[in-house]
Order: C-alpha cells, then sequence, then structure tokens
C-alpha cells in the first residue's frame, strides 16, 4: 500500500531527470568540440601533447617537488633534451599567452588553479 | 677455503648486481633520479654549486654603517621580490638591526661605541637543528642535504608554528598580499608570494643551482664569505680558522650557519 | 534521540536564532578576514600569535575539563556525579569543536588544511594535537551518545563503552599535554620553555573547566529546573577549589625559578606582563592584577567549607574563570611572545574584527552546546532524572 502514490512517482521522475541532467544537456545541448586555446610557435613541448594535456598538473607537482627538495632543477626529458625546471621560465618562455593557452582551457575545465598568485606571467602575455 | 668462497660469492653478487642495476639505468650519471610519472630523469644543473653544509661568514669589521648594507639588502629583496610593508607586519629576508638586538645574551653596557652604534645584518640562520622545521605540521619547511633550511610555499598552511618556534625571527609571514606592496614585480624570473604563508631567506638556493652565490654575497664584495663549512680548504673554514667569530644565540643548541666576524 | 531538538519552548528557540543571528554577523567578520589576509587582526612579525591561538588552548583546557565528573564516578564510582556527567562529555564535545574553529580562523591558508593529514609529520607536536583532538571529540560523542541512549531505554549502558570511558580518562589529560608540548619544547620563548608548563595547564583547566560547567548548570537549573544535585556540586566545587589551589601554586613557582635565578629571559616575560616596560603598564598588566585580585578572591570564598558552596559560589567560580581566562586566555600568549626575539617590546592588541571573529567561534560553541544539552535535559526529563 502506497500513500500518496501520484508524489512519490513525480518525485521519483523529478528526481531522475535532475540526476540525469548532464546527460541530456550532453546529448541535446551545444556541442563541445574545442577550448579554443592558441597553441604556441614552438614545435614540441618538453614531453608529447597527450602527456601534456592530460598530466601537467601532476607534472609541475613533481617538479615543484624534485626542485625544491632534491634540488633536482633540471629535467631530462624522453628525448633526452634538458629544461630547467621552472613553470615561470621554462613553460611560460613559449605558452607565454596566458589569456590564450592558461586561461581559456583553465575556463573551458572550469578550473582555477591559483599559480599566478606567485608565479609571475611574462609581461607580453598579458 | 671457507672464506675464499665467501669473499668470492660477495664480489660475484655485488659484480651481478652492478651489471643488472648498470642496464636497468642505461649510462645515467649517479645523481640523476628516475621520475615517478613523468617519462623523463631528474638532475641537478650543470653549473650547480654543492656543498655538503652551506655556511655564511659576514666580516662586520669590514661594514660601517647602514648604508653599507644598503646594496645588500636591495640585491637580496630585489632578487626575491620582496615587498616592504610598513609596520610591524613587515616582510623581511635581509635586515639589520642593532648589536643589543641581534645577539641580546651578550650585551655589556661598556661596549665600544663603534659595536655599539654599528648595525648588524640578520637573516636566517640556517640551522643545523632548525626548530622551524621541528615544528612545522606539514613539512612546508624543511632541512636540504647541503644545509638548506628550505621552504615550500605550495603547501605551507599558515599556522605560524615556524614563526613562534624560530629563536631568530628570521621568518615572515605575508598578512596581506604582497603584491599590493610590489606593484612591479622586481625579477620577472622568481615568483612573488601569496597571501597568508610564511617566507624567509633561502640562501638564494635558486642561484646556487645555477652556479651563483647568493645575491647579499654578491652585492658584498667579498665582505661576506660563502662556502662549504666541511670543507677545510673552504673560504668560511679558513676565515673562521684566521678570525674571532660569533653566532646568534648559540645556547639554544640550533647551530646557526650564518658567522658573524667581530 | 534527535527529536527532543525539536520541540521546545519559544525561549528555546528564540535563543537559538539569536545564535544564528550572532554566527552569521560574525561570519562577515571572518570573509573580511579572508580576503583581506591576517592583516586585519593585531598579530605581528613578532607576535606571530593571538587571541586565536589563546582561544584554543583555553578551550582544550575545558574539554579536558571532563575528566574531573568521569573519572570520580567510573574510577571512584563516585554516583553523585552520574546524573551531570553528560552534561562535561557533551560541553567536551562543544568546546573541542570551538578548539578545531580556532585554529581554522587563524589559518593563513585554511584551504590547505588538509595538508596536515596529506604529509603526516611526526615531529610536529601539531600533527599530535590533531589526532589527540579528533580523537577526544569521537570518544566524548560516542560515550555520550551510548550512555544517554541507555539511560532513555532506562538500561545498563553497553559493556563495551566501559574500555572506551577508561580511555577517555586518560585521553583527556593527553589533550591538554599535547597542547602544552606546543609551546614547551620552543627553544628561545621564555615564557614557554618550562617543564611544568602541561602541570600548569591541566590545574587551570580542572579548575576553570568545572567551573564554566557549574555556572552554565546553574543557569540551567533557572530555566528548567534540572538540579545537578546538591552533594554533586559541593564534591565539583571541592575539586575546583584544590585544582586552583595547585594552579596557583605552579605559578608561584614560574615566578620563584624566574626571579630568584635572576636569569633575564626568564624575568622579562613576567615583568612585562605585571609591571609593564619602560615605567609604564602595559594594557594587559591590568588585565594580569584583576587576574591576581580574582583568583586569590576566588579562593577566599572556596576554601572555606561555609561560603564553598553558599550563595556567593557563583561569585567565586565567575572570578574564578575570569582569572585563568585572563592567565591562560591572555597572559601565556603575549607573555610568550613579549618579548620579542630581539628582546624589545612589540605590541600586541587583538582587532575589533579578531574579536569579532572569535565570539562567532564562542556562538558557535554555544549553539552546539545548547543542541546536545537540550537533548541530554530532554531525556533526564523523561525518565525522572531531573531532580531530587
Amino acid at each position: 500500500m502506497l500513500y500518496n502514490k501520484k508524489a512519490v512517482y513525480l518525485g521519483i521522475v523529478i528526481l531522475v531527470v535532475l540526476l540525469t541532467a548532464p546527460f541530456w544537456a550532453g546529448l541535446f545541448g551545444q556541442n563541445y568540440t574545442k577550448t579554443g586555446v592558441t597553441k604556441p610557435n614552438e614545435e614540441a613541448c618538453i614531453e608529447n601533447v597527450e602527456f601534456m594535456r592530460a598530466q601537467h598538473m601532476r607534472l609541475l607537482n613533481e617538479w615543484r617537488d624534485e626542485a625544491l627538495r632534491n634540488e633536482n632543477r633540471t629535467y631530462i626529458a624522453k628525448d633526452g633534451k634538458k629544461w630547467e625546471i621552472s613553470l615561470q621560465n621554462t613553460c611560460m618562455r613559449c605558452h607565454k599567452n596566458y589569456d590564450d593557452f592558461c586561461a581559456k582551457c583553465h575556463l573551458s575545465n572550469s578550473v582555477s588553479p591559483y599559480c599566478w598568485t606567485c608565479h609571475i606571467i611574462p609581461v607580453e602575455g598579458k | 677455503m671457507n672464506n675464499n668462497r665467501r669473499k668470492f660469492l660477495k664480489i660475484a653478487s655485488l659484480s651481478a648486481f652492478a651489471l643488472s642495476s648498470g642496464i636497468a639505468s642505461m649510462g645515467l650519471s649517479a645523481s640523476e633520479a628516475e621520475a615517478k610519472l613523468a617519462p623523463g630523469f631528474y638532475d641537478h644543473g650543470p653549473k650547480t654549486l654543492h656543498a655538503k653544509r652551506w655556511a655564511m661568514v659576514i666580516d662586520t669589521r669590514e661594514f660601517h654603517s647602514a648604508e653599507d648594507y644598503e646594496p645588500l639588502i636591495r640585491a637580496c629583496h630585489n632578487a626575491h621580490n620582496v615587498p616592504d610593508i610598513p609596520g610591524a607586519k613587515n616582510i623581511k629576508w635581509f635586515w639589520l638591526d642593532s648589536y643589543e638586538h641581534a645577539f641580546p645574551d651578550d650585551m655589556n653596557p661598556y661596549m665600544s661605541e663603534k659595536i655599539k652604534a654599528q648595525p648588524f645584518p640578520l637573516l636566517c640562520n640556517h640551522c643545523t637543528n632548525p626548530p622551524c622545521v621541528r615544528v612545522c605540521p606539514t613539512q612546508a619547511t624543511y632541512k636540504m642535504a647541503d644545509g638548506i633550511v628550505a621552504m615550500d610555499y605550495h603547501r605551507c598552511i599558515g599556522c605560524r608554528f615556524c614563526m613562534a618556534g624560530c629563536p631568530y625571527g628570521a621568518r615572515s609571514f605575508n598578512f596581506f598580499d604582497p603584491r599590493k606592496y610590489l606593484p612591479e614585480p622586481t625579477n620577472p624570473r622568481f615568483p612573488t608570494r601569496m597571501i597568508g604563508v610564511v617566507e624567509k631567506c633561502t640562501f638564494c638556493a635558486e642561484r646556487l643551482a645555477v652556479g651563483q652565490l647568493p645575491a647579499c654575497v654578491e652585492a658584498s664584495n667579498g665582505k661576506i664569505l660563502f662556502g662549504d663549512l666541511e670543507d677545510p680548504n673552504s673560504t668560511v673554514r679558513k676565515a673562521l680558522a684566521a678570525n674571532y667569530s660569533i653566532r646568534r644565540k648559540p645556547n639554544l643548541g640550533t647551530q646557526p650557519g650564518v658567522y658573524y666576524l667581530i | 534521540m534527535l527529536e527532543k531538538l525539536l520541540t521546545g519552548s519559544k525561549s528555546y528557540y528564540i535563543w537559538l536564532l539569536f545564535l544564528i543571528c550572532v554566527i552569521i554577523g560574525c561570519l562577515v567578520a571572518y570573509s573580511v578576514q579572508i580576503t583581506t589576509g591576517l592583516g586585519v587582526t593585531g598579530m605581528n612579525r613578532d607576535v606571530s600569535w593571538g587571541l586565536y591561538i589563546s582561544q584554543f588552548t583555553y578551550f582544550v583546557g575545558v574539554a579536558a575539563s571532563a575528566v574531573m565528573l568521569v573519572l570520580p564516578a567510573y574510577f571512584h564510582h563516585y554516583v553523585k556525579f552520574k546524573r551531570m556527567i553528560i552534561f562535561g562529555e557533551f560541553m567536551a564535545v562543544a568546546a573541542v569543536v570551538m578548539c578545531a574553529l580556532f585554529i581554522v580562523v587563524d589559518l593563513g591558508q585554511p584551504q590547505r588544511m588538509a595538508n596536515v593529514i596529506l604529509h603526516p609529520t611526526p615531529n610536529s607536536v601539531m600533527f599530535y594535537d590533531m589526532i589527540v583532538l579528533i580523537g577526544y571529540l569521537c570518544l566524548n560523542i560516542i560515550i555520550g551518545w551510548v550512555t544517554l541512549e541507555a539511560e532513555r531505554l532506562e538500561v545498563a549502558p553497553p559493556k563495551w563503552i566501559k574500555p572506551l570511558i577508561y580511555l577517555s580518562i586518560i585521553w583527556a589529560f593527553s589533550i591538554h599535554t599535547v597542547t602544552a608540548f606546543l609551546y614547551a619544547g620552543i627553544p628561545g620563548r621564555h615564557y614557554w620553555l618550562t617543564a611544568i608548563m602541561a602541570a600548569r595547564f591541566l590545574s587551570s583547566a580542572f579548575c576553570s573547566g568545572p567551573a564554566i560547567l557549574l555556572l552554565l548548570l546553574f543557569i540551567v537549573r533557572r530555566l528548567t529546573g534540572f538540579d545537578p544535585g546538591k552533594e554533586a556540586i559541593k564534591t565539583l566545587a571541592t575539586i575546583i577549589v584544590y585544582a586552583m589551589c595547585i594552579n596557583v601554586f605552579f605559578y608561584c613557582l614560574e615566578l620563584f625559578t624566574s626571579f630568584y635565578s635572576n636569569v633575564p629571559g626568564h624575568m622579562e616575560p613576567i615583568h612585562f606582563l605585571f609591571m609593564g616596560h619602560g615605567g609604564e603598564l602595559a594594557w594587559v598588566s591590568y588585565f594580569m592584577w584583576a587576574a591576581v585580585i580574582m583568583a586569590f578572591a576566588s579562593l577566599a570564598i572556596l576554601i572555606p567549607p561555609q561560603t564553598r558552596t553558599g550563595k556567593f559560589l557563583p561569585l567565586a567560580l565567575i572570578m574564578l574563570v575570569l582569572a585563568s581566562w585572563i592567565d591562560k586566555g591572555l597572559g601565556l600568549l603575549i607573555g610568550g611572545f613579549t618579548p620579542n626575539m630581539y628582546e624589545t617590546i612589540t605590541p600586541y592588541m587583538p582587532t575589533c574584527i579578531e574579536i569579532t571573529v572569535a565570539l562567532g567561534v564562542y556562538a558557535i560553541g554555544a549553539f552546539v552546546l545548547s543542541l546536545l544539552w537540550k537533548i541530554a535535559l530532554g531525556v533526564k526529563r523523561d525518565v525522572n532524572n531531573f531532580c531530587d
């Protein structure tokens, strides 16, 4: 015996719709294609694009710990190329356009890292 | 016979180990470290200066007034984007105070006028037994293998236990957003700090990594020496052997790494 | 038992609403602190801890003091305490909540708080303090809830709770000892570098905590008619007076060592607290002298058995709480940081925002306490364990 049948069923339907809302929005909403970032002109990043795209924050964390705690301030990439470990002086030398690179992607992924409260964005990038 | 066999086994196993690890590392230099996440490796820079225990000797006899120290303070604070905030909430990496305040246990009223009037430079002592490292609840401040007491501003939660712990007042807390007091970063290659973290002198670890001496040492024209305390032939050891030197609050057992020639 | 929260008099709801308003008001002050930084407080480079950490320290003591009810009841089977034990345990819960909040509002980067757990650091006393406080909070919630539930059902508490109660007794000593170690292990802070710090903390906690509990229970008695029991009050007052005597004695021990040894570092903080600097009293000096007067006045009322439980008892308890609060909630931190590391004076005075934020934490503590005590009172009324 179920009391308030109508209200209960209606409630369940509303709940299901709400919970699955992101899927509906994805199916019928605007198709998400690109973040619209402008890649720098340089040929290659320190590692391949897939790795950098997926792991750059973890890589930066590892860089930070190696540089600050173990005084390993040089990174030898897979291709043997050596890089100075520095967000500000290495990464942002090529990725100097903060607004068109970092900000656009972070925005479309709705993350707001606060790297730049300390690290200084190169002047030409603003 | 038995002894020989043992020796043989020892050598054989050691060489096997060396061989296998040699293959694994494929010609890596000894200092290189394999990355956990990244596909590459980590290493010191080619020009990095190394020491077993970095230490500083300040020849205060060569400095006479606050103006003499001014270029050093400017070099340090400019290199590290240290803001100048008026009042008791200031940030200090390298600063001056009187003998009475710098060495409060060592004061007598009849000291020479010169000593009484002269300012003394103060900075983080990079102690061998740093109380700040002992009390930090997140290892945001830590002692490195070369004796430098460093800080990871990313990890600091701003509890200020280290400031209570430091007997030298060498630590400053960012009570405000430091960039508000730093209209233009003085060194665009070095980060600033953010609100709510503690900061201090780092013995210029970032400069040592590229083969440069600390900014204050460089600006002092040889009046501040910097070197390896464990190397008997280093400039600091020679200076300490030849002169009378003191350290701040030695009775606390912290073993400061900054020595003053008086 | 939570349903007890939903039935109450009008004044109960008005009280809760009032607290919520205070909390929201104080949250505004906290948001100012978060956005502008701790620069809005009176703390500075030389006095790097202030009101927040001292309140944290004080309320660790209040939390630990629940043991003064639990220990006689469970180690000595003193049954007269059984009726009000739950109020001590629930007060401990509220106090630990306040401690945690005082730490949070003191942090420069509170969103990184989890770093203490993500990077556990066994050489830091703060790490152990976190463990013992969380442990004590859990112990008191579990013990309080389970014993109250048993009382409601009018059955004996389950057997498994006994070991937890014994553990909580030892644990209570540990929380305040570890909190004292935050201070007592720091080289160069003369006022704190004393082996008797933990003992002083415990003695001041064991007088001030039960005193606060008794005062609050007097208010509850006025409002609801709940009576902790005449004998119980008398015994607790006796415990309070012993603890206060030991507390004052311990402080005098500090005075002897500092001044007879004549070591400047040990004399200077005490000299500053009571005599100020350069011939002028500091603002804290007035408080310190008031604390001295109130401490001895409270003892004068509490020591003679005739006046101990008389009509002056609440007055004596108020003076005792104020005296211990000034000693631990003001003097401890200011004396620790003054003179500073250069043996000079950097003044510290809490700002309005700092005091407002602290009041907000007090209000949250009062809110938690009101809810928990409401439950306890409801249960006591149901099972007729309300008054003699």
